[in-house]
């Protein structure tokens, strides 16, 4: 897995090295070239290549988590006053800092619609398959094909359109420095998390609901199942318990491998509703060239890929005892 | 800058409403500003792009800030000083700025001239980064006379010395706060560079980057009563048009900045009553350069340099008899709405440089233009185009690839048939046209083309080095590797002595004078053809007063006279 990981930094590094782009570039254009040169020189742009790389290694796996741990225990380790962290160009502040402080805005919009999400879509999906070509199965192929074809640069806008311009139901613009402390400000929280939750669980539970559908597909033809109800247990048993649970096993591996996207955050979603957390911040950073808090996201990403894959690996293994790794 | 007629009714209302409810300091709440993009920092010396400083510009303040005409108004200077005033050296090398008295930090310690000579250190440190480190240049010494007095010393003659800690790009930032933050160490100081200390009506209270600012009225405010508002929540994200919805249609947000939405989307928004969209005009002109050069490639390395004439375009009764047929008022409604206005002249703004010598183009006259050619001698040909001596009025006409300019090529083509001139059009991407490459052929500096269309304009409010662009030395030519910035090859020993005589007055009416002066000798040589006057779009909501745009300083400079329409 580390070696993995270096590679995976390494690739990302050279990538936006290569890139085209100017941290300078968003300033007015009446400042000079001469200035924008020197403003480069200030961010480091004039070091080579493996310089950079390196200090950004040492920076990522040895300044950060210690400054971390200074911060959880509140300790002094070495010399922490000049410990260099990862500081971002278009910001001038530490990029973890940044992150930590767009964590709650994306756990709470993309995370709740994940968890609504899997709420919808496995009913769905189980009902889907057992009334197989009912108009419920009907209708629920067609809201998935609604749900996977349509952009959310699109589902998003008409959203607003309905409820925010013409109804006045729910605001089109998320408040980050919203504080939950009670539950009038929590209906406030889940009023203004409304529109955007719902477009991001449209497309999700399109995806799961389909996955669900087929895995129930697979299962519900199996000899077990004729066994079991052979044996006359109730059907509502067999359903629920044995096809559901069987079923399930593909389908946590693809709510696992897709648990990483929470923590991307959804770009296009958050910058309709200007919810900014992480997928804003990706994109802002890549608008404004500002290559180590690029380098510093996607590499939290690659990470969170490569440890949710291994989870997903061991799940596998818990649910289904026939799989073993030798 | 002219404002549209709606905004002045509000203005007037706003204006009425506000002396009869001249309630205590914050008695309106919050405001909700959006800009879609969001500020990255609060220290504009570090900025990214104008959200950081206009954002800033609500706590930091410079010594004079620009109205929406161009003027300036002292801040934290208690007057504008000049040669009248004795506050600007016979010899045009110091200027000495002299503060207001009794102006406190917002953390309650006395702001004094120590602070203005560290911002000005701290902004010229090599290594710091500074991004308005222009505005000091030839910039020798700043040193504090006294308390309340600061004298800068440039290493040159300054006719206009106002750069240094004029217009929000430039302001005063603590002594005490960013002492430690010098050179390379200005970016460890996140805290301060986050929230920083100002003498402005607002301070910051929380500051999420790139995301969210929230700020909160400065209590020790000099002004008694303002700022009106409580605190403001200064939201980034999303994109243009959504940010004018959330104005103009869901009412969510007071102010939206930067408004590049297409003219017609904007206006039905506005028609939802909720808001108003307003303009400020700074510099920037959409303007025909005419290349007085032959660009025939036959003429291989010689071509488009003074060798060569061009065969028909010298001849100003043809560049006006083009600049006649254009109905401008075509080009502002198709393509800029509010963030457009006719214009006649290349340097429309501010205000008192705005020549009124060339109006005649304002009203189209293609009639006018058939006879003028008809006089010159340039009698339609059997297809309609006309000629002289066997030389044809055909024109390849260039542009970058942009939706908008490729509407107007084709209305001002159409236009120019109408009086016998044939257009070809072309349009080459921004990123060749602009760029610098010297293998490419459609640089918009090379100009092989007969006429090319683009904006240009120039900071701050004096266009003496705008002006000093058209002079015989600064022709492009394949001795200075085409850099250089008299597109047209435009070259007069009387505007060139002009020039000269400009670089060494600093009476601001005589500048005036000259500035106007220079600008009528290129429109009538033709070798300017101006189209239209671009501005910045912003919206307001109808509930929000006092708003009052400008072009040349920060759109929000003056928020602490913001109020609540109740």
């Amino acid at each position: 897995m580390i070696p993995t990981l270096l590679v995976i930094s390494l690739i990302i590094f050279l990538i936006l090295d290569m890139a085209p782009g100017d941290p300078t570039a968003q300033l007015p254009l009446t400042i000079p070239a001469e200035v924008r040169e020197q403003i480069r020189a200030a961010l480091g742009l004039g070091e080579p290549f493996y310089v950079r790389y390196a200090l950004w290694l040492q920076q990522f796996f040895v300044n950060e988590p210690l400054n971390l741990i200074e911060q959880w225990t509140g300790t002094t380790i070495g010399d922490s006053e000049n410990r260099l962290r990862i500081v971002s160009w278009s910001t001038r502040s530490p990029v973890v800092d940044l992150i930590v402080e767009r964590m709650p805005q994306t756990l709470w919009v993309v995370g709740t619609a994940y968890i609504v999400a899997i709420a919808i879509a496995i009913p769905i999906g189980v009902i889907s398959a057992y009334k197989q070509y009912s108009w419920f199965d009907q209708t629920g192929t067609f809201v998935s094909m609604i749900g996977f074809s349509i952009p959310p640069f699109f589902s998003g806008l008409v959203l607003i359109v309905i409820f925010s311009v013409q109804l006045g139901w729910f605001p089109s613009i998320y408040d980050t420095t919203h504080k939950v402390t009670g539950w009038d400000s929590l209906m406030v929280q889940v009023n203004q998390m409304f529109l955007p939750v719902m477009v991001l669980a449209l497309q999700i539970t399109a995806q799961l609901s389909r996955f669900m559908r087929s895995s129930m597909l697979d299962n519900l033809n199996l000899d077990y199942v004729r066994t079991a109800r052979a044996k006359g247990v109730r059907e509502r048993v067999v359903v629920l318990l044995h096809v559901l649970r069987n079923s399930m096993i593909p389908v946590i591996t693809v709510i696992a491998l897709g648990v990483p996207q929470i923590f991307g955050g959804a770009i296009i979603t958050e910058q309709i509703f200007k919810v900014n957390g992480l997928g804003a911040l990706l994109i802002g950073g890549i608008e404004a060239a500002d290559i180590p808090l690029v380098q510093t996201l996607t590499f939290i990403f690659a990470v969170l890929i490569v440890i949710f894959n291994l989870i997903a690996d061991i799940l596998y293994g818990i649910l289904d005892p026939r799989i073993r790794y030798d | 800058m002219r404002k549209l007629p709606t905004i002045m009714a509000t203005t007037a209302l706003a204006a009425l409403v506000s002396t009869s409810a001249f309630a205590e300091r914050g008695s309106d709440g919050q405001l909700n500003i959006l800009y879609w993009q969001a500020p990255s920092t609060q220290n504009p010396y570090l900025s990214g792009g104008t959200k950081d400083i206009e954002s800033s510009s609500l706590v930091l303040e410079p010594l004079a800030n620009y109205d929406p005409d161009g003027n300036m108004l002292p801040t934290l200077a208690a007057e504008i000083p000049t040669l009248g005033n004795g506050g600007v050296s016979e010899d045009l090398t110091s200027i000495t700025w002299k503060l207001k008295q009794g102006i406190t930090w917002s953390d309650g310690t006395p702001f004094t001239a120590a602070d203005v000579v560290f911002s000005g250190e701290y902004c010229m440190h090599p290594e710091g980064g500074c991004n308005a480190a222009a505005k000091f240049n030839d910039v020798e010494n700043i040193e504090a006379l006294d308390d309340h007095t600061v004298k800068i010393t440039f290493g040159v003659a300054k006719p206009f010395p106002y750069g240094p800690f004029v217009g929000g790009d430039s302001p005063i930032i603590q002594k005490a706060q960013f002492e430690s933050c010098m050179g390379a160490k200005a970016p460890e100081c996140t805290d301060a560079n986050f929230g920083p200390v100002g003498t402005g009506p607002f301070k910051v209270t929380e500051f999420k980057a790139n995301d969210v600012v929230l700020y909160e009225m400065n209590e020790g405010y000099r002004e008694e009563g303002k700022p009106k508002f409580a605190n403001i929540l200064f939201k980034g994200g999303g994109d243009a048009a959504s940010a004018a919805r959330s104005v103009l249609e869901t009412g969510e947000f007071d102010y939206a900045w930067n408004l590049q939405v297409e003219p017609e989307i904007l206006s039905q928004m506005e028609a939802k009553g909720k808001g108003t969209i307003i303009a400020a005009f700074g510099p920037s002109v959409e303007r025909i350069m005419v290349n007085f050069t032959n660009p025939d490639a036959s003429l291989g390395d010689e071509r488009g340099t003074v060798k060569h004439p061009h065969p028909f375009l010298t001849d100003t009764a043809v560049t006006k008899a083009m600049s006649m047929a254009i109905d401008r008022q075509i080009l502002v409604d198709a393509g800029y709405g509010a963030a457009g206005q006719v214009t006649c002249n290349v340097l429309p703004a501010p205000a008192a440089y705005n020549s009124t010598a060339n109006d005649w183009c304002k009203t189209p006259d293609p009639e006018g233009a058939k006879k003028l050619l008809d006089e010159a001698g340039w009698v339609p040909g059997p297809d309609g185009v006309r000629e002289k001596d066997g030389v044809r009025l055909s024109v390849l006409y260039q542009t970058s690839t942009n939706g908008v300019r490729q509407a107007t090529q084709a209305f001002i083509k159409q236009m120019w048939a109408e009086i016998g001139v044939e257009t070809e059009l072309k349009n080459i991407s921004a990123s060749v046209f602009f760029g610098g490459d010297q293998s490419s052929p459609d640089t918009f500096q090379k100009f092989f083309s007969d006429v090319e269309m683009y904006t240009n304009n120039f900071p701050g409010t004096d266009p003496e080095a705008y002006m000093g662009s058209w002079t015989c030395d600064n022709i492009p030519s394949p001795e200075n590797q085409w850099v250089a910035n008299n597109m047209p090859r435009f070259c007069s020993e009387e505007y060139d002595a002009l020039i000269a005589k400009y670089s060494v007055t600093a009476e601001p009416a005589e500048r005036q004078a000259i500035a106007k002066e220079l600008n009528d000798m290129l429109i009538q040589a033709g070798a300017i053809i101006p189209l239209i006057h671009r501005g910045r779009v912003a919206a307001h909501s109808n509930t929000l007063g006092g708003v009052d745009m400008t072009a040349w300083d920060s759109e929000i400079h003056n928020a602490e006279n913001w109020f609540r329409v109740k």
